[in-house]
């Protein structure tokens, strides 16, 4: 199945590749300032903010290929990152390698290293669950547990073992996630019964409420209208005060509005042992957002940030 | 062949295009009637036979069935010792059946590294849940009566019968939570859950409901088994009651007891009395379901 979006989203870059350049500025031009003028809205980006995650030269492999090689980069404290690029480039496997969820896959082995905050996250010796309680996540489709709101809230500090007060931590959450004043009155009601945003922003909250460092995002947004959607990047902003945010994004317009880092990540070809093609993602260019989508320095960045909308 | 066209023929012409071809209806039918005589079948004979003992044995169901342990005089006899070793068999085989099975389907299906020892004990718990259960008995006189020195007691007939159901509860709970999606176990480790605080209070409830469909079908088997508990020495009369807790103590159950009645000489036994027995077997058994499947519901309500 990977290969099948493998191949699916080659088709896609193939497409962009056979447009010449002319029609590509000429098409895209209108949008790509249009992107560029979204991006530059957001607060500057503080290059002196400490490091939280320091990728040296990151390869993610299923089985004996690479889903994504060779990728080093640093994401920096309280900033959204955002990882874009077309279907089946390994973004969510570089995301979910953050706070080892990809230790649940088997076949899924890491190289190089990822060091968070210093630490060297596939150290032999570190509890993934010790790091899943700094790393939280959030998934691309909302992922409630059938209960009650309050319990999907208090689930999470049930089980860490922290010490706190149940209303005090409940309201806090929904608060945070801007959800405290449509549900406060059915608390006890099912999770089941919100709708798809308020069942994301319900996920939200439960991450915050084991009050993590970071959490990380795989397009929590795919499943949501676009009301929702701008309710949860309003929520993503606000969150940034406290949280280092990354977020895994198909929607360009979200990485531009939304986001102060953007990396931009596509699929190239590469031969196995056997010497059969296979695609594998690699990190292109990794900048500030409004240099991504304003002035990026790679044609490929260019290429794809026009071709969608071009 | 086409008349003028107007727009209300072009309407007649669509109107009859939406219409099935003659012979679909017939064949839809006919297939219809096929599976409704498959269900017939099923039912119909169940009922009969459920009716048949009904004739029979209604009339002979007293209170002396309830409060009398077995005699040679088939007005006074009463399945006193069978009642209670049924009801001890259920509650350890339910127990045991229930923490092992349970266990061993989470082992599975959560733990188990993906190798060739695990795919083995997959195969071959399939394969178990097939094996005629008098052998099973043979296995628990063996091992259990005699290896063991257990005795022909209560604790062993309990024991043959779990390891009877453990291949069908195991099956049925693996299925049940590999029904769970994938989606809730990432949800509970994502937030710095273990495995198996995820497992014990996500995945494994939410797996209940199924978990327990199969575990009441199980038991239900177990229960009315004869074979296996006849080989490892279930007693034809006893005249003291069992309890659960004694374990050690020799037992008898319903369906020994109906064995034990059909092959008297008498006529009132075979003709009266066993089929009162049979009803009050089947009683229980519904008993049995009906308090399984209001614990059922009482759980997917919660969830």
């Amino acid at each position: 199945m990977d290969q099948q979006t493998a191949a699916a989203s080659s088709v896609d870059i193939d497409r962009t590749s056979t447009m010449t350049r002319g029609e590509h500025a000429r098409q895209s031009r209108p949008l790509d300032s249009e992107l560029a003028r979204q991006a530059g809205a957001g607060p500057a980006v503080r290059e002196d903010a400490e490091v939280v995650f320091d990728l040296d030269d990151v390869t993610v492999k299923y089985g004996s290929f690479p889903a994504i090689r060779d990728v080093t980069m640093q994401i920096r404290e309280r900033m959204i990152t955002a990882l874009i690029g077309p279907s089946g480039c390994g973004k969510t496997t570089l995301l979910r390698c953050f706070n080892r969820m990809n230790d649940l896959i088997p076949s899924a082995s890491v190289e190089g290293t990822i060091r968070y905050k210093g630490a060297d996250l596939y150290a032999s010796g570190v509890d993934p669950v010790e790091v899943r309680r700094r790393i939280g996540m959030v998934f691309q489709k909302p992922n409630p547990f059938p209960k009650s709101i309050r319990e999907n809230i208090l689930f999470g500090p049930r089980v860490t073992g922290m010490e706190f007060d149940a209303d005090e931590i409940v309201e806090r959450s929904l608060k945070g996630a801007a959800l405290w004043d449509e549900v406060s009155g059915k608390l006890d009601d099912s999770a089941l019964g919100l709708s798809g945003g308020q069942q994301q922003r319900l996920c939200i909250a439960r991450a915050t409420a084991v009050e993590p460092d970071t959490i990380l995002m795989d397009e929590p947004c795919s499943a949501l209208d676009p009301i929702a959607t701008g309710a949860i990047e309003d929520l993503m902003r606000a969150l940034r005060e406290d949280y280092t945010i990354v977020i895994v994004t198909h929607n360009m317009q979200q990485a531009a509005r939304a986001c102060d880092m953007t990396a931009f990540i596509t699929t190239e070809v590469a031969q196995d042992e056997q010497g059969h093609d296979r695609r594998s993602g690699r990190l292109i260019e990794f900048d500030r957002t409004e240099v991504i989508f304003g002035d990026p320095n790679d044609q490929r960045t260019e290429d794809y940030i026009s071709g969608r909308f071009g | 062949m086409m008349a003028v066209s107007t727009p209300q023929r072009e309407a007649e012409v669509a109107q009859d295009a939406l219409h099935a071809p003659d012979d679909r209806g017939r064949r839809e039918r006919g297939f219809e009637f096929g599976l409704l005589i498959a269900t017939a079948v099923a039912v119909v004979v169940l009922a009969v036979l459920l009716i048949d003992i009904a004739i029979d044995g209604l009339p002979f169901i007293n209170s002396t069935r309830f409060t009398e342990y077995s005699s040679r005089f088939p007005e006074e006899f009463g399945f006193r010792s069978g009642i209670t070793g049924t009801l001890s068999l259920m509650i350890l085989v339910g127990l045991l059946s229930f923490v092992i099975g349970v266990g061993g389907a989470t082992y599975l299906e959560e733990f188990a590294p993906n190798n060739r020892f695990t795919r083995f004990v997959e195969a071959n718990t399939s394969n178990l849940a097939g094996v005629p259960s008098v052998v099973y008995g043979l296995l628990g006189a063996g091992v259990f009566v005699f290896f063991f020195s257990l005795g022909r007691s209560l604790i062993v007939g309990a024991i043959t019968l779990s390891l009877l159901i453990l291949p069908v509860i195991i099956v049925a709970s693996r299925e049940a939570l590999r029904a769970v999606p994938n989606a809730l176990r990432e949800a509970g480790l994502g937030l710095g859950a273990t495995p198996l605080q995820t497992i014990g209070r996500q995945i494994l409830p939410q797996a209940l409901p199924g978990i327990l469909t199969g575990t009441i079908l199980a038991l239900s088997r177990a229960i009315g088994e004869t074979a296996p508990i006849l080989v490892v020495g279930a007693l034809f009369s006893r005249r003291s009651d069992n309890v659960p807790w004694d374990i050690d103590d020799a037992f008898s159950a319903l369906p020994i007891q109906v064995f034990d009645l059909v092959k008297r000489p008498q006529a009132a036994f075979q003709e009266q009395v066993a089929p009162a027995g049979i009803i009050i077997l089947l009683v229980l058994l519904l008993l049995m379901n009906s308090i399984a499947i209001y614990l059922r519901n009482r759980y997917s309500r919660s969830s």
